[in-house]
Protein backbone atom coordinates (compact mmCIF):
# COMPACT_ATOMS: atom_id res chain seq x y z
CA UNK A 1 0.00 0.00 0.00
CA UNK A 2 1.38 3.65 -0.81
CA UNK A 3 0.06 6.46 0.91
CA UNK A 4 0.48 9.92 -0.10
CA UNK A 5 -0.05 12.78 2.49
CA UNK A 6 -0.33 16.48 1.32
CA UNK A 7 1.11 18.67 3.73
CA UNK A 8 0.93 22.33 3.42
CA UNK A 9 2.91 25.18 5.03
CA UNK A 10 0.57 28.07 6.42
CA UNK A 11 1.44 31.21 8.32
CA UNK A 12 0.17 30.30 12.07
CA UNK A 13 -3.42 30.91 13.07
CA UNK A 14 -1.82 31.75 16.25
CA UNK A 15 0.19 34.94 15.07
CA UNK A 16 -1.19 38.04 13.12
CA UNK A 17 -1.33 37.15 9.09
CA UNK A 18 -0.72 39.46 6.48
CA UNK A 19 -1.43 40.04 2.69
CA UNK A 20 0.83 41.76 0.84
CA UNK A 21 -1.22 44.67 -0.11
CA UNK A 22 0.69 45.21 -3.72
CA UNK A 23 0.59 41.82 -4.87
CA UNK A 24 -2.11 40.28 -2.86
CA UNK A 25 0.05 37.14 -2.03
CA UNK A 26 0.69 35.96 1.67
CA UNK A 27 3.60 37.97 3.33
CA UNK A 28 5.40 34.78 4.78
CA UNK A 29 7.70 37.05 6.58
CA UNK A 30 4.96 38.32 8.56
CA UNK A 31 4.48 35.26 11.14
CA UNK A 32 5.78 32.03 11.82
CA UNK A 33 5.45 29.04 9.01
CA UNK A 34 4.41 25.87 10.16
CA UNK A 35 2.56 22.84 8.64
CA UNK A 36 -1.30 22.91 8.45
CA UNK A 37 -2.79 20.87 11.55
CA UNK A 38 -5.11 19.39 9.66
CA UNK A 39 -2.60 18.46 7.71
CA UNK A 40 -0.38 16.54 10.32
CA UNK A 41 -4.07 14.89 11.30
CA UNK A 42 -3.47 13.15 7.29
CA UNK A 43 -0.26 12.10 8.09
CA UNK A 44 -1.07 10.50 11.78
CA UNK A 45 -3.92 8.73 10.21
CA UNK A 46 -1.55 7.15 7.55
CA UNK A 47 1.12 6.58 9.94
CA UNK A 48 -1.10 4.67 12.45
CA UNK A 49 -2.28 2.49 9.20
CA UNK A 50 1.68 1.96 8.37
CA UNK A 51 2.10 0.93 11.93
CA UNK A 52 -0.44 -1.74 12.18
CA UNK A 53 0.56 -2.89 8.52
CA UNK A 54 3.49 -3.85 7.03
CA UNK A 55 4.90 -3.17 3.79
CA UNK A 56 2.91 0.22 4.32
CA UNK A 57 5.19 3.65 2.21
CA UNK A 58 3.90 6.74 3.63
CA UNK A 59 5.37 9.66 0.92
CA UNK A 60 4.13 13.67 1.81
CA UNK A 61 3.66 15.81 -0.95
CA UNK A 62 3.86 19.23 -0.15
CA UNK A 63 3.81 22.41 -3.06
CA UNK A 64 5.34 25.05 -1.19
CA UNK A 65 7.89 27.72 -1.52
CA UNK A 66 11.80 27.00 -1.90
CA UNK A 67 12.15 27.97 2.02
CA UNK A 68 9.58 25.29 3.14
CA UNK A 69 11.90 22.33 3.65
CA UNK A 70 12.12 22.46 7.53
CA UNK A 71 8.59 22.12 7.89
CA UNK A 72 8.54 19.07 5.39
CA UNK A 73 11.33 17.72 7.60
CA UNK A 74 9.05 18.03 10.39
CA UNK A 75 6.58 15.40 8.34
CA UNK A 76 9.81 12.93 8.03
CA UNK A 77 10.74 13.40 11.43
CA UNK A 78 6.80 12.41 12.68
CA UNK A 79 7.58 8.97 9.92
CA UNK A 80 6.99 9.51 6.85
CA UNK A 81 9.37 7.33 4.92
CA UNK A 82 9.90 9.79 1.86
CA UNK A 83 8.78 13.63 0.77
CA UNK A 84 8.45 15.62 -2.82
CA UNK A 85 8.83 18.77 -2.82
CA UNK A 86 7.56 21.15 -5.36
CA UNK A 87 8.97 24.24 -5.98
CA UNK A 88 8.96 26.76 -8.67
CA UNK A 89 8.94 30.43 -9.15
CA UNK A 90 5.82 29.93 -11.31
CA UNK A 91 4.16 28.69 -8.46
CA UNK A 92 3.84 32.03 -7.15
CA UNK A 93 0.47 32.72 -6.54
CA UNK A 94 -0.88 29.93 -8.26
CA UNK A 95 -4.98 29.30 -8.53
CA UNK A 96 -7.12 26.39 -7.05
CA UNK A 97 -6.56 25.10 -10.65
CA UNK A 98 -2.79 25.03 -11.41
CA UNK A 99 -2.25 23.80 -7.72
CA UNK A 100 -4.57 20.70 -8.29
CA UNK A 101 -2.93 19.94 -11.92
CA UNK A 102 0.77 20.13 -10.63
CA UNK A 103 -0.24 18.51 -7.34
CA UNK A 104 -2.18 15.35 -9.73
CA UNK A 105 1.11 15.58 -11.75
CA UNK A 106 3.34 14.70 -8.63
CA UNK A 107 0.71 12.37 -7.39
CA UNK A 108 0.73 9.89 -10.47
CA UNK A 109 4.68 10.62 -10.72
CA UNK A 110 5.29 8.44 -6.93
CA UNK A 111 2.38 6.39 -7.66
CA UNK A 112 -0.20 5.58 -5.07
CA UNK A 113 -3.24 3.94 -3.74
CA UNK A 114 -4.77 6.40 -1.33
CA UNK A 115 -3.89 9.99 -1.22
CA UNK A 116 -5.03 11.51 2.10
CA UNK A 117 -5.25 15.28 2.59
CA UNK A 118 -7.21 17.37 5.16
CA UNK A 119 -10.28 19.10 4.39
CA UNK A 120 -9.69 22.90 4.57
CA UNK A 121 -6.73 24.35 5.06
CA UNK A 122 -6.47 27.38 7.35
CA UNK A 123 -4.99 30.09 5.02
CA UNK A 124 -6.87 29.44 1.81
CA UNK A 125 -9.71 27.63 3.29
CA UNK A 126 -11.08 26.87 -0.58
CA UNK A 127 -11.31 22.90 0.60
CA UNK A 128 -11.26 21.95 -3.41
CA UNK A 129 -8.39 20.64 -4.13
CA UNK A 130 -9.04 16.86 -2.92
CA UNK A 131 -12.23 16.97 -5.06
CA UNK A 132 -10.06 18.41 -7.83
CA UNK A 133 -7.23 15.83 -7.59
CA UNK A 134 -9.70 13.01 -7.59
CA UNK A 135 -10.77 14.28 -10.81
CA UNK A 136 -7.65 14.70 -12.20
CA UNK A 137 -6.59 10.92 -11.33
CA UNK A 138 -9.88 9.83 -12.26
CA UNK A 139 -10.49 8.07 -8.95
CA UNK A 140 -13.07 8.30 -6.11
CA UNK A 141 -13.31 11.34 -3.52
CA UNK A 142 -14.70 10.56 -0.16
CA UNK A 143 -13.96 14.37 1.40
CA UNK A 144 -14.89 15.51 5.03
CA UNK A 145 -14.51 12.26 7.17
CA UNK A 146 -14.55 12.38 10.77
CA UNK A 147 -13.89 8.53 10.53
CA UNK A 148 -11.80 6.31 8.59
CA UNK A 149 -11.10 2.52 7.92
CA UNK A 150 -8.21 2.12 5.74
CA UNK A 151 -8.83 -1.87 4.42
CA UNK A 152 -6.28 -3.76 1.59
CA UNK A 153 -8.71 -2.73 -1.42
CA UNK A 154 -10.60 -0.02 -0.19
CA UNK A 155 -11.29 3.34 2.49
CA UNK A 156 -14.49 3.89 4.12
CA UNK A 157 -15.61 6.44 6.77
CA UNK A 158 -18.56 8.45 8.30
CA UNK A 159 -19.01 11.95 6.13
CA UNK A 160 -20.69 14.69 8.02
CA UNK A 161 -23.04 17.08 5.20
CA UNK A 162 -25.17 19.59 6.48
CA UNK A 163 -28.46 17.49 7.32
CA UNK A 164 -26.61 14.47 8.71
CA UNK A 165 -23.85 11.86 8.63
CA UNK A 166 -22.97 9.67 5.51
CA UNK A 167 -21.43 6.58 5.55
CA UNK A 168 -19.19 6.12 2.72
CA UNK A 169 -16.96 3.68 0.99
CA UNK A 170 -14.74 3.86 -1.83
CA UNK A 171 -12.77 1.50 -3.60
CA UNK A 172 -8.47 2.30 -4.19
CA UNK A 173 -7.05 4.02 -5.25
CA UNK A 174 -9.01 6.72 -3.80
CA UNK A 175 -8.79 10.85 -2.16
CA UNK A 176 -10.02 11.34 0.46
CA UNK A 177 -9.91 14.41 3.13
CA UNK A 178 -9.93 14.35 6.64
CA UNK A 179 -12.00 16.81 9.49
CA UNK A 180 -10.37 17.91 13.02
CA UNK A 181 -12.20 15.60 14.22
CA UNK A 182 -9.42 12.84 13.59
CA UNK A 183 -6.80 12.63 16.26
CA UNK A 184 -4.36 15.17 16.50
CA UNK A 185 -0.69 14.84 15.32
CA UNK A 186 2.56 12.59 17.17
CA UNK A 187 5.55 14.55 18.63
CA UNK A 188 9.03 13.78 16.24
CA UNK A 189 10.76 12.36 19.15
CA UNK A 190 15.06 12.29 19.00
CA UNK A 191 15.04 8.90 17.08
CA UNK A 192 13.25 10.35 14.08
CA UNK A 193 14.59 13.51 13.65
CA UNK A 194 18.15 11.99 13.75
CA UNK A 195 16.60 9.62 10.66
CA UNK A 196 14.64 12.19 9.19
CA UNK A 197 17.84 13.82 8.10
CA UNK A 198 18.84 10.65 5.74
CA UNK A 199 14.99 10.24 3.86
CA UNK A 200 14.67 10.63 0.57
CA UNK A 201 13.08 14.34 -0.18
CA UNK A 202 13.26 14.95 -3.95
CA UNK A 203 12.61 18.68 -5.02
CA UNK A 204 10.82 19.19 -8.77
CA UNK A 205 10.11 21.76 -10.39
CA UNK A 206 7.26 22.18 -12.86
CA UNK A 207 9.34 21.36 -15.65
CA UNK A 208 10.10 18.25 -13.87
CA UNK A 209 6.36 17.48 -14.00
CA UNK A 210 5.50 18.41 -17.15
CA UNK A 211 3.04 21.37 -16.13
CA UNK A 212 2.86 24.59 -17.90
CA UNK A 213 2.03 27.38 -15.44
CA UNK A 214 0.34 29.71 -18.09
CA UNK A 215 -1.05 27.10 -20.42
CA UNK A 216 -3.38 28.93 -22.50
CA UNK A 217 -6.26 26.40 -22.51
CA UNK A 218 -7.23 26.57 -18.96
CA UNK A 219 -8.68 29.77 -17.48
CA UNK A 220 -6.83 30.67 -13.95
CA UNK A 221 -8.62 32.60 -11.47
CA UNK A 222 -7.13 36.00 -10.42
CA UNK A 223 -7.27 38.56 -7.59
CA UNK A 224 -8.15 41.84 -8.89
CA UNK A 225 -7.95 43.88 -5.79
CA UNK A 226 -7.16 43.54 -2.31
CA UNK A 227 -7.93 46.07 0.73
CA UNK A 228 -7.05 45.26 4.48
CA UNK A 229 -10.09 45.76 6.07
CA UNK A 230 -10.96 48.63 8.54
CA UNK A 231 -9.66 48.06 12.19
CA UNK A 232 -12.60 47.26 13.84
CA UNK A 233 -12.85 49.80 16.76
CA UNK A 234 -14.17 49.22 20.20
CA UNK A 235 -17.36 50.37 21.31
CA UNK A 236 -18.51 51.00 24.85
CA UNK A 237 -17.08 49.39 27.96
CA UNK A 238 -18.52 49.69 31.12
CA UNK A 239 -17.57 47.65 34.48
CA UNK A 240 -20.53 45.77 35.79
CA UNK A 241 -22.06 47.91 39.31
CA UNK A 242 -24.54 45.42 39.95
CA UNK A 243 -26.40 46.42 36.98
CA UNK A 244 -24.51 45.19 33.92
CA UNK A 245 -27.18 42.69 33.22
CA UNK A 246 -30.04 44.71 33.00
CA UNK A 247 -28.14 47.58 30.77
CA UNK A 248 -27.02 45.28 28.21
CA UNK A 249 -30.77 44.05 27.50
CA UNK A 250 -31.58 47.76 27.17
CA UNK A 251 -28.45 47.61 24.81
CA UNK A 252 -29.82 44.73 23.16
CA UNK A 253 -33.23 45.61 23.14
CA UNK A 254 -32.51 49.54 21.43
CA UNK A 255 -30.88 47.61 18.43
CA UNK A 256 -33.73 45.06 18.07
CA UNK A 257 -31.27 42.55 18.63
CA UNK A 258 -33.25 41.07 21.64
CA UNK B 1 -35.27 24.19 -27.14
CA UNK B 2 -35.48 27.83 -26.44
CA UNK B 3 -32.18 29.71 -26.16
CA UNK B 4 -30.67 30.82 -22.63
CA UNK B 5 -30.30 34.36 -22.08
CA UNK B 6 -26.73 35.59 -23.34
CA UNK B 7 -26.42 37.07 -19.07
CA UNK B 8 -27.47 33.07 -17.60
CA UNK B 9 -25.91 32.97 -13.96
CA UNK B 10 -26.02 29.00 -13.50
CA UNK B 11 -26.79 28.36 -9.98
CA UNK B 12 -26.49 24.84 -9.23
CA UNK B 13 -28.64 23.33 -6.24
CA UNK B 14 -29.32 20.36 -4.14
CA UNK B 15 -32.33 18.75 -2.69
CA UNK B 16 -32.04 17.49 1.18
CA UNK B 17 -33.31 14.13 2.12
CA UNK B 18 -36.83 16.05 3.16
CA UNK B 19 -37.07 16.84 -0.76
CA UNK B 20 -36.68 20.78 -0.02
CA UNK B 21 -33.69 22.53 -1.57
CA UNK B 22 -30.68 23.04 0.30
CA UNK B 23 -30.58 26.16 2.88
CA UNK B 24 -28.45 27.95 1.22
CA UNK B 25 -30.31 28.15 -2.19
CA UNK B 26 -32.83 31.28 -1.26
CA UNK B 27 -28.86 33.12 -1.57
CA UNK B 28 -27.71 31.66 -4.30
CA UNK B 29 -30.77 32.72 -6.14
CA UNK B 30 -30.42 36.31 -4.45
CA UNK B 31 -26.78 36.41 -5.57
CA UNK B 32 -27.73 35.75 -9.19
CA UNK B 33 -30.41 38.05 -9.65
CA UNK B 34 -27.64 40.78 -8.76
CA UNK B 35 -25.81 39.87 -11.49
CA UNK B 36 -27.74 38.03 -14.34
CA UNK B 37 -30.82 35.99 -15.42
CA UNK B 38 -30.58 33.07 -12.46
CA UNK B 39 -31.20 29.57 -14.52
CA UNK B 40 -31.28 26.75 -11.81
CA UNK B 41 -29.74 23.00 -12.16
CA UNK B 42 -31.42 21.51 -9.43
CA UNK B 43 -29.51 17.96 -8.98
CA UNK B 44 -32.85 16.03 -6.97
CA UNK B 45 -33.35 12.71 -5.71
CA UNK B 46 -35.46 10.34 -7.35
CA UNK B 47 -39.13 12.14 -7.45
CA UNK B 48 -38.24 14.76 -6.05
CA UNK B 49 -37.53 16.95 -8.83
CA UNK B 50 -40.81 18.74 -9.98
CA UNK B 51 -41.41 20.07 -6.25
CA UNK B 52 -37.74 21.18 -6.07
CA UNK B 53 -38.23 22.80 -9.29
CA UNK B 54 -41.53 24.93 -7.93
CA UNK B 55 -39.01 26.25 -5.17
CA UNK B 56 -35.95 27.14 -7.11
CA UNK B 57 -38.84 29.25 -9.41
CA UNK B 58 -40.19 30.69 -6.37
CA UNK B 59 -36.50 31.56 -5.47
CA UNK B 60 -35.92 33.55 -8.32
CA UNK B 61 -34.93 30.99 -11.00
CA UNK B 62 -36.18 31.80 -14.75
CA UNK B 63 -35.99 28.17 -15.48
CA UNK B 64 -35.04 25.71 -14.27
CA UNK B 65 -33.04 22.12 -15.26
CA UNK B 66 -34.37 18.94 -13.29
CA UNK B 67 -31.41 16.36 -13.28
CA UNK B 68 -32.67 13.93 -10.86
CA UNK B 69 -29.77 11.27 -10.00
CA UNK B 70 -31.02 7.68 -11.04
CA UNK B 71 -28.43 6.54 -8.73
CA UNK B 72 -28.44 8.41 -5.30
CA UNK B 73 -25.87 6.46 -3.28
CA UNK B 74 -22.89 7.36 -6.35
CA UNK B 75 -21.19 10.45 -3.95
CA UNK B 76 -20.91 13.29 -6.50
CA UNK B 77 -20.10 12.20 -9.74
CA UNK B 78 -22.94 12.28 -11.04
CA UNK B 79 -24.07 15.98 -10.33
CA UNK B 80 -20.35 16.62 -12.21
CA UNK B 81 -21.89 15.38 -15.13
CA UNK B 82 -24.88 17.00 -14.92
CA UNK B 83 -23.10 20.35 -14.57
CA UNK B 84 -20.72 19.93 -17.75
CA UNK B 85 -23.66 19.33 -19.81
CA UNK B 86 -25.51 22.49 -18.16
CA UNK B 87 -22.69 24.61 -18.52
CA UNK B 88 -22.48 23.46 -22.45
CA UNK B 89 -25.96 24.02 -22.98
CA UNK B 90 -26.69 27.48 -20.42
CA UNK B 91 -23.14 28.72 -21.78
CA UNK B 92 -23.59 31.46 -18.67
CA UNK B 93 -21.74 34.14 -17.22
CA UNK B 94 -20.65 32.74 -13.91
CA UNK B 95 -21.41 29.58 -11.93
CA UNK B 96 -22.83 29.86 -7.83
CA UNK B 97 -22.69 26.95 -5.66
CA UNK B 98 -22.76 26.87 -1.96
CA UNK B 99 -19.30 26.47 -0.09
CA UNK B 100 -20.80 23.48 1.62
CA UNK B 101 -18.91 19.50 1.63
CA UNK B 102 -20.82 18.70 -1.50
CA UNK B 103 -21.04 22.13 -3.36
CA UNK B 104 -17.27 22.36 -3.07
CA UNK B 105 -16.59 18.79 -4.53
CA UNK B 106 -19.43 20.05 -7.05
CA UNK B 107 -16.93 23.09 -7.51
CA UNK B 108 -13.71 21.14 -7.78
CA UNK B 109 -14.36 18.34 -9.88
CA UNK B 110 -15.95 20.28 -12.43
CA UNK B 111 -13.42 22.65 -12.80
CA UNK B 112 -10.61 20.49 -13.21
CA UNK B 113 -13.09 18.75 -16.04
CA UNK B 114 -13.48 21.86 -17.70
CA UNK B 115 -10.44 23.60 -17.11
CA UNK B 116 -12.38 26.32 -15.25
CA UNK B 117 -11.26 28.91 -12.91
CA UNK B 118 -12.45 28.49 -9.73
CA UNK B 119 -13.02 31.47 -7.22
CA UNK B 120 -13.79 29.78 -3.32
CA UNK B 121 -16.10 31.08 -0.67
CA UNK B 122 -17.05 34.30 -1.86
CA UNK B 123 -19.58 36.38 0.16
CA UNK B 124 -20.64 38.42 -2.48
CA UNK B 125 -20.66 38.84 -6.26
CA UNK B 126 -20.70 41.63 -8.50
CA UNK B 127 -20.52 42.55 -12.23
CA UNK B 128 -17.81 44.63 -14.23
CA UNK B 129 -16.95 45.15 -17.87
CA UNK B 130 -15.51 41.87 -18.36
CA UNK B 131 -17.85 40.12 -16.57
CA UNK B 132 -18.54 38.74 -13.14
CA UNK B 133 -16.24 39.54 -10.01
CA UNK B 134 -16.62 37.41 -6.63
CA UNK B 135 -15.67 39.24 -3.19
CA UNK B 136 -13.92 37.46 -0.56
CA UNK B 137 -13.45 38.05 3.17
CA UNK B 138 -10.18 36.38 4.10
CA UNK B 139 -7.56 35.30 6.67
CA UNK B 140 -10.76 35.60 8.97
CA UNK B 141 -12.15 39.11 7.69
CA UNK B 142 -8.54 41.07 7.92
CA UNK B 143 -8.85 41.56 3.77
CA UNK B 144 -10.94 41.83 1.39
CA UNK B 145 -10.13 40.59 -1.46
CA UNK B 146 -12.04 40.25 -5.24
CA UNK B 147 -11.32 37.43 -7.92
CA UNK B 148 -12.52 36.60 -11.10
CA UNK B 149 -11.71 34.15 -14.04
CA UNK B 150 -8.79 35.37 -16.67
CA UNK B 151 -11.86 33.65 -19.24
CA UNK B 152 -14.73 32.19 -19.35
CA UNK B 153 -17.17 31.86 -16.66
CA UNK B 154 -16.05 31.61 -13.25
CA UNK B 155 -17.02 29.01 -10.67
CA UNK B 156 -17.63 30.76 -7.61
CA UNK B 157 -18.34 28.70 -4.25
CA UNK B 158 -20.30 31.04 -1.97
CA UNK B 159 -19.86 30.87 1.77
CA UNK B 160 -23.46 29.67 3.78
CA UNK B 161 -25.36 32.80 5.32
CA UNK B 162 -23.33 35.47 3.53
CA UNK B 163 -26.07 36.78 1.17
CA UNK B 164 -28.64 38.54 2.34
CA UNK B 165 -30.53 39.59 -0.80
CA UNK B 166 -33.24 37.55 -2.41
CA UNK B 167 -34.40 37.08 -5.45
CA UNK B 168 -38.18 37.89 -7.21
CA UNK B 169 -40.02 34.82 -7.37
CA UNK B 170 -40.82 33.71 -10.93
CA UNK B 171 -43.25 31.57 -12.70
CA UNK B 172 -42.23 27.96 -13.06
CA UNK B 173 -40.92 26.77 -16.48
CA UNK B 174 -38.87 23.39 -15.91
CA UNK B 175 -37.42 20.97 -18.52
CA UNK B 176 -36.26 17.41 -17.48
CA UNK B 177 -32.35 17.48 -17.82
CA UNK B 178 -31.20 14.25 -18.99
CA UNK B 179 -27.41 13.74 -18.52
CA UNK B 180 -25.11 11.25 -20.37
CA UNK B 181 -23.01 9.73 -17.78
CA UNK B 182 -19.38 9.99 -17.65
CA UNK B 183 -19.39 6.67 -16.13
CA UNK B 184 -16.17 8.22 -13.60
CA UNK B 185 -15.41 5.88 -10.48
CA UNK B 186 -17.23 7.26 -7.34
CA UNK B 187 -17.27 6.82 -3.90
CA UNK B 188 -20.36 4.85 -2.72
CA UNK B 189 -22.98 6.39 0.30
CA UNK B 190 -23.62 3.31 2.13
CA UNK B 191 -25.91 4.76 4.82
CA UNK B 192 -26.95 7.83 5.37
CA UNK B 193 -28.17 9.05 9.46
CA UNK B 194 -30.38 12.53 9.66
CA UNK B 195 -29.32 14.20 11.84
CA UNK B 196 -31.69 14.49 14.77
CA UNK B 197 -32.21 18.10 16.16
CA UNK B 198 -31.99 17.68 19.50
CA UNK B 199 -33.11 20.84 20.15
CA UNK B 200 -34.90 24.36 18.21
CA UNK B 201 -31.66 26.17 18.33
CA UNK B 202 -30.25 27.23 15.18
CA UNK B 203 -27.56 25.49 13.75
CA UNK B 204 -24.16 27.69 14.61
CA UNK B 205 -22.91 28.15 10.84
CA UNK B 206 -25.49 31.10 9.26
CA UNK B 207 -27.17 31.63 12.32
CA UNK B 208 -27.77 35.56 12.39
CA UNK B 209 -27.17 35.53 16.61
CA UNK B 210 -24.75 33.60 18.55
CA UNK B 211 -23.66 33.16 22.04
CA UNK B 212 -20.13 31.72 22.66
CA UNK B 213 -18.87 30.86 25.65
CA UNK B 214 -15.04 30.28 26.45
CA UNK B 215 -12.77 28.78 29.63
CA UNK B 216 -14.19 31.19 31.51
CA UNK B 217 -17.76 29.39 32.09
CA UNK B 218 -15.28 26.99 34.22
CA UNK B 219 -16.76 23.73 33.81
CA UNK B 220 -19.33 21.68 31.53
CA UNK B 221 -22.23 21.80 33.67
CA UNK B 222 -21.78 25.55 33.75
CA UNK B 223 -21.49 26.08 30.16
CA UNK B 224 -25.34 25.65 30.31
CA UNK B 225 -25.49 29.06 30.91
CA UNK B 226 -24.10 29.76 27.71
CA UNK B 227 -27.54 27.96 25.97
CA UNK B 228 -29.69 29.26 28.53
CA UNK B 229 -29.15 32.74 27.03
CA UNK B 230 -29.27 31.34 23.48
CA UNK B 231 -32.21 30.11 24.12
CA UNK B 232 -34.03 33.48 25.42
CA UNK B 233 -32.16 35.30 22.33
CA UNK B 234 -33.28 32.72 19.81
CA UNK B 235 -29.80 31.92 19.34
CA UNK B 236 -26.86 29.30 18.24
CA UNK B 237 -24.18 28.07 20.60
CA UNK B 238 -20.72 28.44 19.83
CA UNK B 239 -17.52 28.24 21.47
CA UNK B 240 -14.06 29.14 21.69
CA UNK B 241 -11.16 26.44 21.22
CA UNK B 242 -10.33 26.47 24.91
CA UNK B 243 -13.68 25.51 25.72
CA UNK B 244 -13.81 22.59 23.46
CA UNK B 245 -10.24 21.53 24.63
CA UNK B 246 -11.40 21.80 27.80
CA UNK B 247 -14.41 19.34 26.73
CA UNK B 248 -17.33 21.61 27.57
CA UNK B 249 -18.97 21.66 24.36
CA UNK B 250 -18.82 18.97 21.25
CA UNK B 251 -15.80 20.50 18.69
CA UNK B 252 -18.67 21.07 15.88
CA UNK B 253 -19.37 24.23 17.74
CA UNK B 254 -16.38 25.20 17.84
CA UNK B 255 -16.04 29.30 16.20
CA UNK B 256 -12.69 30.07 14.83
CA UNK B 257 -10.09 30.04 12.22
CA UNK B 258 -9.80 25.66 12.75
CA UNK B 259 -13.56 25.67 13.26
CA UNK B 260 -16.64 27.48 12.19
CA UNK B 261 -16.65 31.28 10.62
CA UNK B 262 -19.89 33.03 11.54
CA UNK B 263 -21.05 36.31 9.97
CA UNK B 264 -24.25 36.70 12.51
CA UNK B 265 -26.09 40.04 13.21
CA UNK B 266 -25.36 39.66 17.15
CA UNK B 267 -22.47 37.64 18.40
CA UNK B 268 -22.15 37.65 22.24
CA UNK B 269 -18.77 36.02 23.65
CA UNK B 270 -18.87 34.97 27.23
CA UNK B 271 -15.93 34.25 29.35
CA UNK B 272 -13.72 34.35 25.88
CA UNK B 273 -10.64 36.32 25.63
CA UNK B 274 -10.49 36.91 22.11
CA UNK B 275 -7.36 34.67 20.84
CA UNK B 276 -6.28 35.98 17.11
CA UNK B 277 -7.59 31.94 16.31
CA UNK B 278 -10.67 32.94 17.81
CA UNK B 279 -11.55 36.41 16.75
CA UNK B 280 -10.73 35.38 13.07
CA UNK B 281 -13.78 33.22 13.02
CA UNK B 282 -16.46 36.05 14.61
CA UNK B 283 -14.80 39.66 13.86
CA UNK B 284 -17.32 40.26 11.00
CA UNK B 285 -19.88 39.73 12.80
CA UNK B 286 -21.97 43.25 12.94
CA UNK B 287 -22.24 43.81 17.03
CA UNK B 288 -20.35 42.32 19.16
CA UNK B 289 -21.02 41.82 22.88
CA UNK B 290 -18.15 40.61 25.48
CA UNK B 291 -18.76 39.95 29.29
CA UNK B 292 -15.33 38.96 30.76
CA UNK B 293 -13.49 39.78 34.49
CA UNK B 294 -10.44 40.68 32.84
CA UNK B 295 -10.64 44.38 31.36
CA UNK B 296 -7.66 43.62 29.11
CA UNK B 297 -8.76 40.65 27.36
CA UNK B 298 -8.47 41.45 23.88
CA UNK B 299 -12.15 40.79 23.00
CA UNK B 300 -12.45 44.34 24.65
CA UNK B 301 -10.93 45.71 21.32
CA UNK B 302 -13.41 44.36 18.67
CA UNK B 303 -16.47 44.52 21.37
CA UNK B 304 -19.51 46.95 20.39
CA UNK B 305 -20.33 46.37 23.90
CA UNK B 306 -18.18 45.16 26.35
CA UNK B 307 -19.06 44.29 30.00
CA UNK B 308 -15.79 44.00 32.67
CA UNK B 309 -17.53 41.38 35.09
CA UNK B 310 -18.80 38.11 36.73
CA UNK B 311 -20.86 36.28 33.71
CA UNK B 312 -22.35 34.58 36.44
CA UNK B 313 -24.02 37.69 37.67
CA UNK B 314 -24.33 39.55 34.63
CA UNK B 315 -25.62 36.67 32.15
CA UNK B 316 -28.56 35.67 35.04
CA UNK B 317 -29.42 39.15 35.34
CA UNK B 318 -29.46 39.47 31.44
CA UNK B 319 -31.52 36.69 30.68
CA UNK B 320 -33.94 37.82 33.35
CA UNK B 321 -34.10 41.49 31.92
CA UNK B 322 -34.85 39.98 28.57
CA UNK B 323 -37.92 37.71 29.47
CA UNK B 324 -39.17 40.79 31.86
CA UNK B 325 -39.09 42.96 28.03
CA UNK B 326 -40.64 40.33 26.15
CA UNK B 327 -43.77 40.19 28.49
Amino acid sequence: MKIIVLVKEVPDTYGDRKLNLETGLADRGASEAVIDEIGERALELALTYADANEGTEVALLSLAPEGATATIRKGLAMGAGSAIHVSDEALRGADLGLTAETLAAAVRRVGFDLVITGNVSTDGSGGMIPAMLAELLDVPHATGLSSVAISDGGVSGSRPVDAGVQTVSAKLPAVISITEALPGARFPNFKGIMAAKKKPLELLTLADLGITADNPEAARSIMLTVAERPPRAAGVKIIDEGDAGEKLADFLVENRLA
Amino acid sequence: MTEFPPDAILVVVETRSSGELEKAAPGLFGAAAGVGTPIALVLAAPGAGSAAATEAAGLGAVRVLIAENPDPSELGVPGVDALAAAAEQVQPDAILISHSLNGRDLAGRYAARSRAAVSADAIGVSRDDLGVVAHHSVYGGAYNVTSTSTFGAPVITVRQGSIEARATAQPLASEAWAVTRSEKPAARIDAFEEAVAATSRPELRGAAKVVAGGRGLGSEEQFALVEQLADTLGAAVGASRAAVDAGYIPQAQQVGQTGVSVSSQLYIALGISGAIQHRAGMQTSKMIVAINKDSDAPIFEIADFGVVGDLFKVVPQLISALEARKK
